[in-house]
């Protein structure tokens, strides 16, 4: 699933020093659980996103370890405090060894 | 007997009971999978909360939300899955609040439950019951 998977993430653009805000991620990906069977009764192999971690400027937010059981798309959201401008970056792990990360700046004003 | 409205429905709430069964039969793999998590500690009620719908209509997406004021970790389990496995939320540094909300895929009728990690190594524990119209697991 190393094609069209693409990382969609929702940041401010400034926040105060010292705030919370919400950040919301989505990313496309089948999420294929491992429980459906193809046209001919064979088990489609699990392939999934099982980590996605968030981090702003080296020190981490958050960091979860997904199971098939999250749903297709994964979606998260969550808040972080912004001591300082920076940037966010954000990762996720594919089960066939891809990486997907993307970043967002945001400024304090 | 008459297929009258009543006597559907009778036998529709009749199929879902039957269908809620086999689920129960998951519960010893949820437990291993606290005992996992936690290494055998005790998990009592207290600083953890889950918020699900009471009933979805499509078990594919089921929006859930979990938040704690004090957890370092919360992780995330589906009672009535082939797995019980969803999710570990852990918080770093960062973390401006101790939730966080996701879909995940339900296969049926069943509690989701969420265990939260406290920082000084205790563990909370906090379920809620949704109801699945149609399961997210294909077939």
């Amino acid at each position: 699933m190393a094609s069209g998977v693409k990382p969609r993430v929702k940041v401010p653009k400034t926040a105060a020093a010292g705030d919370s805000i919400t950040i919301k991620t989505l990313i496309s990906h089948k999420m294929e659980s491992g429980q459906r069977k193809d046209g001919d009764g064979n088990v489609i192999p699990q392939s999934i996103i099982n980590r996605f971690t968030c981090d702003f400027n080296g020190e981490n937010v958050v960091d979860v370890e997904m199971k098939a059981a999250i749903s297709t798309n994964p979606y998260f959201e969550f808040q972080a405090m912004v001591p300082e401008a920076g940037e966010f970056k954000f990762t996720w792990y594919d089960d066939d060894g891809d990486v997907y990360d993307t970043t967002k700046k945001i400024a304090i004003g | 007997m008459e297929l009258t409205r009543r006597n559907v429905m009778i036998a529709g709430a009749g199929a879902l009971v039957a269908a809620g069964m086999p689920m129960q039969a998951f519960a010893s793999a949820t437990d291993d999978a606290i005992a996992a998590f936690t290494g055998g500690a005790e998990v009592g009620a207290g600083d953890i909360a889950v918020v699900a719908p009471e009933i979805a209509e499509n078990g594919n997406t089921v929006p859930i939300e979990v938040s704690s004021e004090t957890a370092v970790e919360i992780m995330v389990l589906a009672t009535g899955n082939p797995t019980p496995g969803v999710a570990t939320f852990k918080f770093g540094k960062l973390a401006a609040s101790r939730s966080a909300s996701t879909r995940i895929r339900l296969a049926g009728t069943q509690d989701v439950v969420a265990i939260a990690k406290m920082a000084d190594g205790t563990f909370a524990k906090a379920s809620a019951t949704v109801k699945v119209t149609i399961g997210g697991c294909g077939g």
